[in-house]
């Protein structure tokens, strides 16, 4: 059977509602679904105290769902837009990321923060940033960032069960995805990475749905004789740099792709490791694709201008293949 | 409203007794700053014991209490040892968190102290969170967090009292109105006087009392703490205090007058009760022994903090994630 990506996050959170009674979902709007209608459902089976609708005040319920997690709860909190969670700052990188290590272990925030980011259809600027390299910077949290459906079913049902607090990247252009989880033999788990395509010639890092753009460029580079390993990162903090050694010792270049902003962000860290730790590995400098230091704007015409894709993995890969 | 258990003269004893522990261990805190033993920034909240001590006299081991930046007393009063609390404001390994924590940071969670939070106003939204807990599980504890006037200047206190009356937590909000948001005095911070009036848009029970009187604090609390015992929902309690110490050791306190000072010397917590349990009848030199034999006990529990090692250096990545393997990835 196959499932939207959003079926598919709705049969996770189902699945784990019904497995833990510590479990809860929380946010705006989702008791009748959350903004994107992936809660949609769940209030009516498990009840408008498990599945609860808050004000508008990310701030707050950030803190709450902080609160409680310290508490005994396993609370899933929606934020409707990364960009939104610049009202949850506070809490998410002054408190929860770091309860555990300032309480000496007395305390855990074990709690996941979903949210949806990334550009498409004319969103703009306040609602299509990708924003992962603030949070991948604060010790104590985990920054997970799905590619796919099936990879999303594991990840999000690892992260509910994990002790520390986690924050659940989903990509709106992934959204209307679809996948049979009955394809897949073995689920995801927080904290590793995986080869999404097997290759020989260059190594592309990417995760979220520049995933896909890294798919398809080794699809079409294929024909020209270049051999593409796609890595697919999935957990962003803390790095698998195990498996991207693997790669790097097989490829020796690599071209690190994602939708954030180039410039500080996460390409920026593992371009670094990389450099440091397999340098003698590299016949290549590490490139980076990214998007050019521009807010994201409203004219699809703008937005499809500055949005990386595809083609800019394939620029990147012939210059180094070349 | 039904009134709690009326105190007794003996419970008031107990009382002066917590007061002068407080007192005595931040006046160390104090003393050990100056020598230079103490790292990074304490604040004080001699002159404000008063409602540490008569709300927490009220709670359970299981109740849980959120504080603020100025949060030893209510950290002591909720239980937690003098040792472990004066070893983790001295940076040792024997500290409540081990040295990772600090002044501002004291957790005890096994005495419900589930943090104090360096950020003004951040405490409120995860008291409201245990509350909120509780609730879900269905246990009768209630969830208290304490803060000071300057928090109402932050958004997320109203986003709490709104979210507390709306989902009924068994929430106590304890605001120690001291005067001063850091340097600056009320008057310039806000035209609304009392942090109580801001509970009434969100329809929420207050009071504004005398918080240096402690029979009064005692009683206010303990009736606020009852309705939400039978499940009323959130109080909000305003004590109007003073805050005798600086903003943090060390503070001159150039905003202040000579006659403002004096006259706080007579608004002392533990004077005013040492007074009111002298007009009932107790005899002073019980007191004294009370209040002598408090110092000694908090003195000797510093000296043995003192003493206690320091936190060993190959030990800073423990406690980032739950499990090694996830934090090892970060090892250097």
């Amino acid at each position: 059977m196959t499932q939207t990506f959003i079926e598919i996050l709705r049969r996770a959170l189902d699945e784990e509602l019904a497995r833990d009674p510590r479990v809860h979902l929380l946010g705006e709007d989702v008791a009748v679904g959350g903004a994107f209608g992936v809660t949609k459902g769940l209030a009516e089976k498990h009840g408008m105290q498990r599945v609860r609708n808050t004000p508008i005040s990310e701030a707050a319920i950030t803190g709450m769902a902080t609160g409680a997690a310290l508490c005994g709860l396993r609370p899933v909190l929606e934020i409707m837009f990364i960009d939104f969670a610049t009202l949850s700052l506070d809490c998410l990188v002054n408190q929860s990321a770091k309860y555990r290590y300032m309480s000496g272990g007395q305390l855990a925030v074990p709690m996941v923060v979903r949210t949806q980011a990334g550009a498409a259809g004319g969103a703009a600027a306040q609602h299509s940033q990708s924003l992962e390299a603030w949070f991948t910077h604060v010790p104590g949290l985990v920054v997970v960032a799905p590619s796919s459906p099936a990879q999303a079913y594991g990840l999000l049902k690892s992260a509910i069960r994990l002790g520390d607090p986690v924050l659940f990247i989903e990509h709106k252009r992934l959204y209307a995805m679809k996948e049979a989880l009955e394809d897949h033999a073995e689920l995801p788990f927080i904290g590793t990475a995986r080869v999404a395509r097997s290759g020989t010639d260059v190594t592309v890092i990417a995760y979220s749905a520049m995933v896909r753009n890294a798919l398809e460029a080794a699809a079409e580079l294929a024909g020209a004789g270049i051999s593409i390993e796609v890595i697919d990162l999935r957990t962003l903090a803390p790095l698998d740099m195990a498996t991207i050694a693997a790669s790097v010792a097989k490829t020796h270049r690599v071209v690190i792709a994602h939708e954030a902003v180039q410039s500080s962000g996460l390409g920026a860290e593992i371009s670094a490791r990389i450099g440091s730790e397999l340098f003698d590995e590299l016949d290549a400098p590490v490139t980076r694709v990214g998007c050019p230091f521009a807010p994201i704007p409203f004219a699809p015409d703008l937005e499809q201008a500055l949005l990386p894709g595809t083609r800019n993995i394939v620029r990147a890969v012939r210059e180094l293949a070349g | 409203m039904e009134n709690p258990a009326a105190p007794t003269l003996n419970d008031f004893k107990q009382m002066y007794r917590a007061l002068w522990r407080i007192r005595t261990f931040e006046s160390q805190v104090q003393r050990f700053a100056a020598a230079g033993e103490v790292p990074g920034f304490p604040h004080l909240s001699t002159g404000q014991e008063a409602v540490a001590v008569g709300v927490c006299a009220h709670l359970t081991r299981e109740d849980t209490l959120f504080t603020s930046h100025r949060g030893h007393g209510h950290t002591l009063a909720k239980g937690a040892d003098v040792q472990a609390a004066f070893a983790e404001i001295l940076g040792r390994d024997g500290g409540l968190c081990r040295g990772r924590g600090g002044s501002m940071h004291l957790v005890d969670a096994a005495h419900g102290v589930l943090g104090a939070t360096g950020v003004v106003a951040g405490n409120l939204p995860l008291a409201a969170g245990a509350a909120w807990a509780a609730q879900a599980k269905g246990e009768t504890t209630i969830s208290v967090v304490f803060f000071g006037d300057g928090a109402t200047g932050a958004g997320v206190f109203h986003e709490t009292l709104n979210l507390a009356m709306l989902w009924n937590l068994p929430l106590l909000l304890v605001c120690e109105n001291n005067g001063y948001a850091e340097f600056t005095s009320r008057e310039e911070h806000s035209k609304v006087k009392h942090v109580s009036a801001f509970a009434a848009p969100y329809g929420m029970p207050a009071n504004t009392i005398d918080g240096n009187d402690l029979p009064v604090v005692y009683a206010a609390a303990g009736e606020a703490i009852a309705r939400l015992r039978r499940g009323d929902g959130p109080y909000l309690l305003e004590c109007m205090t003073y805050r005798m110490a600086g903003h943090f050791v060390g503070d001159a306190q150039h905003y202040r007058s000579k006659e403002e000072r004096a006259a706080m010397i007579e608004k002392c917590p533990i004077e005013r009760l040492k007074h009111q349990l002298i007009g009932r009848g107790v005899a002073e030199n019980e007191l004294e022994a009370i209040g002598e034999q408090a110092r000694q006990e908090v003195l000797q529990a510093v000296e043995r903090a003192r003493a206690g090692p320091r936190p060993d250096p190959a030990t800073v990545l423990e406690f980032v994630y739950s499990a090694p393997s996830i934090a090892a990835q970060f090892r250097p």
